[in-house]
């Protein structure tokens, strides 16, 4: 039992570290776009893509597959932002919604055209296995935890210490304050994309590669997934992403401990995340760490 | 398969109509309360769920069993939109959605009770194939016979189910159109347009929402019922939230807030998404029959952004009656 518990928290960790790098590009967005984007999760499919052409076609090796999904990725956001959500600035939340719906449509079933709905697999062994003390892991799910190690702590850093990560953090907390105390909140809006786009690329990458497998859909999965990572820790706040991703991920594997009342069946564990979301956007909308005020 | 298709057609009309039913529910909901409920396949779901389960597990009688759907859809209106109701725009449709999901997931793993992803023939187990459909097909065998008196070789099985649909989308949409007009329609939309001025003018907001919510509720289960008739076996995959954005497109693609126009944009997209398979001409052509899905779905998202950005009213719709500007 104890064995199971180490294996879910690692599980745990792997999954909550896609949910938090995801998830504070989400609540960013979020925070200075007002933008519930549901095409966020097909970011993490294009990221995955590109980084599967890298690596499978292109036989590079997986680092710099990582960075080219996340630059291209980062790239597409860009586009995304000049092309259309600045154009439709102004716009209602909900109208924009219906649009980053269409915009998920596009992106998922236009990767279905092009890359066909046959499943794939980065080049790395889908049937070895490495096991630390008594963990259990496959070589995809080891370079993950391994990304997740460096990636997490520099974007928590990054947010923390620099002036560019304050800036953003400031304008997601208060749009017109930050204005005013000389933040240009228009540049900000693209940084935060960039950022966004590259955490959502390597998450989808990340994903694949925990996952084995994958196909078009990789990243439609964990949207709701994301969602509540980004209203647990706060709308527009990183850290509270950050934080809430870790608790999630932890929460959703260790749900299914034995040693605990025996566990719920695993296949329910997106339906306790959604009951979870729902939920916290009924009692707790300022999210578990945030202060209520008027959202 | 020839374009001229009678038979084909038919069946395109008898989706449009499903369309319609389903589309208006959303009008109620969106268009005249401006509640974004994003989950409104939910309730297609719960119905066809309940209704089949009935008929196959207790031998319900078929209008019980369809009866006992649509309860089954206004009781989870109720229990999701009670509280919801409350919450800001965005969040309510983050909230519809995600209980759109539950439905779903529940529906894939309850394998006892929904049959899993092999769907409602599989409710029985392996090896027994569960039908739900024998009363409403006999009963529309009987209406085929009858009209094949006045109507010859035209009378069809989907002919009949054709009648019956528009039938009731008729029957609705005139119903839609006096209320519409009434003092109720008229409080919907000022909660709309102003939640705040309808409260001051002593209208229980709350109320009046929740009706919409039941209404809309009521008109996706009964869509639902009839989808479920109409292709006598359904599974999960029926009911992905891309579905409920069909419905969007649909209001978008009438108009907004023209109700006359519902029916001309389901019409309208039905020949779109199924018409995409008669377009061989390249670069089309290109694109294989196996992949034309997706093809659908790109086409789909596309005039989803693009009159969400450029003509935000829809087709037919009033610039100064919705702008969705909240």
């Amino acid at each position: 039992m104890a064995q199971q518990f180490v294996q879910l928290f690692v599980n745990g960790l792997i999954t909550g570290a896609i949910l938090a790098l995801t998830g504070v590009g989400a609540s960013l967005v979020f925070g200075i776009q007002r933008i519930a984007n549901f095409a966020h999760g097909d970011y993490l499919t294009i990221g995955a893509y590109v980084a599967f052409v890298i690596n499978v076609v292109f036989h590079q090796n997986l680092v710099v597959a990582a960075l080219g999904g996340m630059l291209a990725t980062a790239g597409f956001a860009l586009i995304v932002h000049f092309g259309l959500f600045r154009p439709l600035r102004g716009r209602g939340t909900i109208a924009i919604s219906l649009v980053t719906v269409g915009l998920g449509l596009v992106i998922r079933d236009g990767i279905f055209l092009v890359a066909g709905s046959q499943v794939r697999v980065f080049a790395v062994s889908q049937t070895e296995v490495v096991t630390i003390g008594f963990v259990r892991l496959s070589p995809g799910q080891t370079i993950a935890i391994a990304v997740a190690l460096v990636v997490a702590p520099l974007t928590a850093l990054f947010l923390a210490r620099t002036r560019l990560g304050k800036s953003m953090r400031a304008v997601a907390d208060n749009r017109s304050l930050a204005a005013v105390s000389g933040i240009d909140v228009e540049r900000m809006a693209v940084y935060v994309w960039i950022l966004a786009g590259g955490l959502a690329g390597l998450g989808g990458v990340m994903l694949a590669l925990v996952q084995g497998p994958f196909e078009p859909n990789l990243g439609v999965g964990p949207l709701f997934l994301i969602f509540t990572t980004v209203v647990l820790g706060g709308i527009g706040s990183a850290f509270g992403a950050l934080t809430a991703g870790l608790a999630l991920g932890l929460a959703m594997e260790l749900s299914t401990w034995s040693g605990l009342l025996g566990g719920i069946e695993p296949k329910y564990k997106p339906i306790l995340a959604f009951a979870v979301l729902i939920l916290l956007l009924l009692y707790r909308p300022q999210g578990l760490f945030g202060r209520a005020r008027v959202l | 398969m020839q374009v001229f298709n009678l038979p084909f057609w038919t069946f395109v009309g008898v989706i449009a109509g499903i369309y319609t039913i389903l589309s208006l529910g959303l009008f109620v909901q969106f268009a005249l309360a401006g509640l974004p409920n994003f989950g409104h396949v939910a309730f297609m779901a719960l119905a066809a769920y309940t209704m089949a389960i009935l008929v196959i597990r207790l031998s319900a009688p078929m209008w019980l069993a369809a009866l006992a759907g649509l309860l089954a859809a206004v009781v989870f209106a109720v229990l999701l939109g009670g509280p919801s109701l409350r919450l800001r725009a965005d969040y309510l449709a983050i909230v519809t959605v995600a209980g759109g999901e539950i439905v779903r997931y529940l529906a894939l793993n309850l394998l006892d009770l929904t049959g899993g992803a092999v769907g409602s023939v599989g409710m029985l187990g392996q090896g027994n194939l569960a039908q739900y459909n024998q009363g409403w097909d006999s009963m529309l065998a009987d209406f085929t016979t009858a009209l094949s008196g006045p109507f010859g070789s035209l009378a069809t099985r989907d002919f009949s189910m054709f009648l019956i649909v528009w039938t009731v989308a008729v029957v609705i949409l005139s119903l839609f159109w006096v209320m519409v007009r009434s003092p109720w329609g008229r409080v919907l939309r000022s909660i709309r347009e102003d939640e705040l001025a309808a409260a001051a003018v002593g209208k229980d907001v709350f109320q009046y929402k929740l009706q919409v919510l039941i209404l809309g509720a009521i008109l996706g289960g009964l869509a639902g019922l009839l989808l479920a008739w109409q292709i006598s076996v359904f599974s999960p995959t029926d009911y992905e939230p891309t579905f409920t954005f069909y419905a969007y497109l649909i209001l978008i693609l009438g108009g907004m807030t023209r109700l006359w126009a519902i029916p001309l944009g389901a019409v309208l997209f039905g020949v779109l998404f199924a018409g995409t398979r008669f377009l061989d001409f390249w670069p089309l052509s290109l694109v294989d029959s196996g992949a034309r899905a997706f093809l659908r779905l790109e086409i789909v998202g596309l005039l989803l952004i693009l009159l969400m950005a450029v003509r935000p009213q829809g087709l037919l719709g009033n610039r100064r009656e919705l702008l969705l500007e909240r």
